[in-house]
C-alpha cells in the first residue's frame, strides 16, 4: 500500500514537471506572438533579411560541399584508424566551440589578417565554420541509411566506385542531406555571437558579399540590447521565430517521408 | 576523387586545430603582462587601469552553469521518464516533436524573452542591485536552454535499456517506479551523463541571451540577484573596442573558456566509449 502511494505521488510530481517544461515553451512562442503580431515592420527588416539570406547562402555554399565531402569519406572511403578517431574528434570538438570563440576567431582572422573587413564574406565564412558539424553528422546519418546492396548492385554491374556515389548513394540519401543542410540554415539564421563581431553591426541593405550588415538575430540583440524601440524588437522577435519554426517544420517533413519511404 | 573526400574530412581536423592554436597563440603573450594565477584569481577587471582579473566571471561563468545544470537535469530527466514510461506513444510523440522545437528556438530569442519576462518578475518580487538582471536570470535562461538537449540524450538512453530488464523487475515484485529510479536510470546512465555534459557546455559557452539578462557588471556575486558577468560575455562586449593588452587579455580568456571546453568534449568521449564498450560486452555476453 506504502508503494503504491509513493508511486502515484512520483507520477504526478514527474508528470507536473514535464508540463511545466511545455508550459515555457508555450509560453515563449505564444508571448512573442501575442506582443510582435502588430508591429511586424517589413519594409524596415528588409536590410536585415537580405543580410541574413547574403550569410546563409555563402555559408552553406562554402560548408555544405565541405561537410557532404567529409561525410562520404567518412562512411564510403575510410577504414576505421587514428586518422577517422581524428576527424570524430575534431568534429565533436567543432560542435561543442562556443559561437563565440568563432566569433573571437573570425573578427581576428577573416576580418583582420586577411583583411576582409567587417562584411558578409567574414560573417559566412565564420559561420560556415560552425555549421561544418552538423552537416557532417547528419549526411553521415543519411549515408548509413542507404543499404549496402544498393552500393554492391552498382559496383557488381561494373560501375566505378565514385559512379555509385554519385549515381546510387547520394540520391538515396538525398532527403537525410537535405535535412543537415535545413538544420545548418537553421543555425546559421539564429546565430548571434559570431556574426556580431564579423559581419558587423551596421543597419543597411548589402550589396555585395564585402559590405558590411546585420542579420535579423543582431538586430534583434541590438534592439534589446540598447532598448532603442521594443515594438520593434517584439516584431524582429516574431518573423525571427517564424522562419525558424517553417525550417524546423522542414526537416520535420523530410524526416517523416524519410521514415514512410524506408518503412515501404 | 577519394583524395578530394579525403581532403574534405581533413578540414574538419585542420579548422579545429587552427582555430585552436590561433586562439592559445593570441592569448598566450597576454601572461607576460599578467600571471597566470594573478590572470585566474584577480578580482579586479579594469582594463582602462590596467588591471586584468578574470575571477568575478569566471565565478559567474560556473555558478550560472551549475545552477542551470542543477534544474535542467532535474526537470530534464523527469520530463524524458514522462515521456518515455508515462504517456502513451502518440502524446509522447507530440510531446516530442515541441521539445525538438524548443532546441530550434535561436538563443536571442530565449535572451530577449528572459529580459522582457524574467528580469521583470525577478524585480518585483526580490529586487536586488541589478533591477533583476541577475545570476537567477541567467540560470533559468540557461536551464532553459540546455533541456532539450539533456531531455533528447535522456529519452534515448532510456529507450534503449533492453525489454528483459523491465520484465525481470516488475517479475521480482517491484512497482513501476521503483523500476524507473532503480534499475532504468542505471542502466541508462552513460548515455545520460553524456546528455548532461553537452548540456554543461551549452550552458558555458551561451553568449548572447546571457549578456541580455546578466547585468554584466564584472564583480563577484554575493547573492541570487546579484548582476554578474560570464567569461564569455566578456569577450562579447569588449572585443569591439578592445586594442593591445586589453585585446591579448581577451583572447586569454577565450582560451581559458576554449581549455574549458575541451576538456568537457574529452570527458564527454569517456562516457560515450565506457557506455558503448559495456553494452558490446553485454551483448557478448
Amino acid at each position: 500500500m506504502k508503494v503504491k502511494h509513493k508511486d502515484s505521488l512520483t507520477r504526478t510530481l514527474l508528470i507536473s514537471i514535464s508540463l511545466l517544461t511545455i508550459g515555457i515553451l508555450l509560453w515563449i512562442i505564444a508571448y512573442i506572438f501575442v506582443n510582435g503580431i502588430s508591429h511586424i515592420d517589413l519594409v524596415k527588416l528588409f536590410p536585415p533579411m537580405v543580410s541574413t539570406l547574403f550569410i546563409v547562402v555563402i555559408g552553406l555554399a562554402i560548408s555544405a560541399p565541405i561537410g557532404i565531402g567529409a561525410a562520404i569519406y567518412l562512411n564510403e572511403y575510410a577504414k576505421d584508424g587514428k586518422f577517422v578517431r581524428g576527424i570524430r574528434f575534431a568534429t565533436e570538438s567543432l560542435a561543442a566551440v562556443p559561437s563565440i570563440l568563432f566569433g573571437l576567431f573570425g573578427m581576428m582572422f577573416f576580418q583582420i589578417n586577411l583583411k576582409l573587413g567587417f562584411s558578409m564574406l567574414s560573417g559566412a565564412l565564420t559561420v560556415s565554420m560552425m555549421v561544418l558539424p552538423t552537416i557532417v553528422k547528419t549526411t553521415e546519418e543519411a549515408l548509413k541509411t542507404v543499404p549496402t546492396s544498393y552500393r554492391e548492385g552498382s559496383l557488381a554491374l561494373g560501375a566505378t566506385k565514385y559512379a555509385t556515389i554519385a549515381k546510387v548513394v547520394l540520391p538515396s540519401a538525398l532527403p537525410g542531406i537535405l535535412t543537415g543542410i535545413v538544420l545548418g540554415m537553421g543555425r546559421i539564421v539564429g546565430e548571434t555571437a559570431a556574426i556580431y563581431l564579423t559581419a558587423g553591426t551596421m543597419y543597411r541593405l548589402p550589396l555585395s558579399a564585402m559590405e558590411s550588415g546585420r542579420t535579423l538575430a543582431v538586430h534583434l540583440y541590438l534592439l534589446a540590447k540598447e532598448g532603442i524601440s521594443f515594438d520593434e524588437a517584439y516584431g524582429t522577435a516574431l518573423v525571427l521565430l517564424v522562419v525558424i519554426l517553417c525550417l524546423n517544420l522542414t526537416t520535420y517533413f523530410i524526416g517523416n517521408k524519410l521514415n514512410k519511404s524506408s518503412s515501404k | 576523387m577519394k583524395k578530394v573526400f579525403w581532403l574534405c574530412a581533413a578540414i574538419m581536423i585542420i579548422v579545429i586545430g587552427f582555430m585552436g592554436a590561433y586562439i592559445v597563440i593570441g592569448g598566450l603573450p597576454f601572461f607576460s603582462h599578467t600571471s597566470l594565477i594573478d590572470f585566474l584569481l584577480g578580482k579586479k577587471w579594469n582594463p582602462s587601469g590596467n588591471l586584468y582579473g578574470v575571477f568575478p566571471m569566471l565565478v559567474a561563468s560556473l555558478y550560472g552553469t551549475i545552477g542551470a545544470t542543477l534544474i535542467g537535469v532535474v526537470v530534464g530527466v523527469s520530463t524524458a521518464i514522462v515521456l518515455v514510461e508515462v504517456l502513451p506513444r502518440k502524446i509522447a510523440k507530440v510531446f516530442s516533436a515541441a521539445i525538438d522545437l524548443l532546441a530550434g528556438i535561436p538563443s536571442v530569442i530565449y535572451g530577449f524573452w528572459g529580459l522582457v519576462v524574467i528580469v521583470p518578475l525577478i524585480d518585483k518580487f526580490w529586487g536586488g542591485r541589478g533591477a533583476g538582471s541577475s545570476l537567477l536570470a541567467v540560470i533559468i535562461i540557461l536551464s532553459i536552454m540546455i533541456l532539450p538537449t539533456i531531455i533528447r540524450m535522456t529519452e534515448v538512453s532510456l529507450r534503449a535499456v533492453p525489454h528483459e530488464y523491465k520484465e525481470g523487475a516488475l517479475g521480482l515484485g517491484a512497482s513501476k517506479y521503483q523500476y524507473i529510479f532503480r534499475v532504468q536510470l542505471g542502466a541508462a546512465k552513460s548515455g545520460i551523463l553524456a546528455g548532461i555534459v553537452l548540456g554543461i557546455g551549452r550552458a558555458l559557452g551561451e553568449t548572447m541571451a546571457v549578456i541580455l539578462v546578466a547585468g554584466n557588471a564584472p564583480i563577484i556575486p554575493t547573492t541570487l540577484v546579484d548582476p554578474v558577468r560570464t567569461l564569455t560575455a566578456n569577450i562579447a562586449i569588449e572585443m569591439s573596442y578592445a586594442a593591445g593588452t586589453h585585446q591579448q587579455a581577451l583572447f586569454a580568456t577565450g582560451m581559458i573558456l576554449f581549455l574549458l571546453i575541451m576538456f568537457i568534449n574529452f570527458a564527454l568521449t569517456q562516457f560515450v566509449k565506457k557506455g558503448g564498450r559495456r553494452s558490446r560486452n553485454e551483448s557478448k555476453a
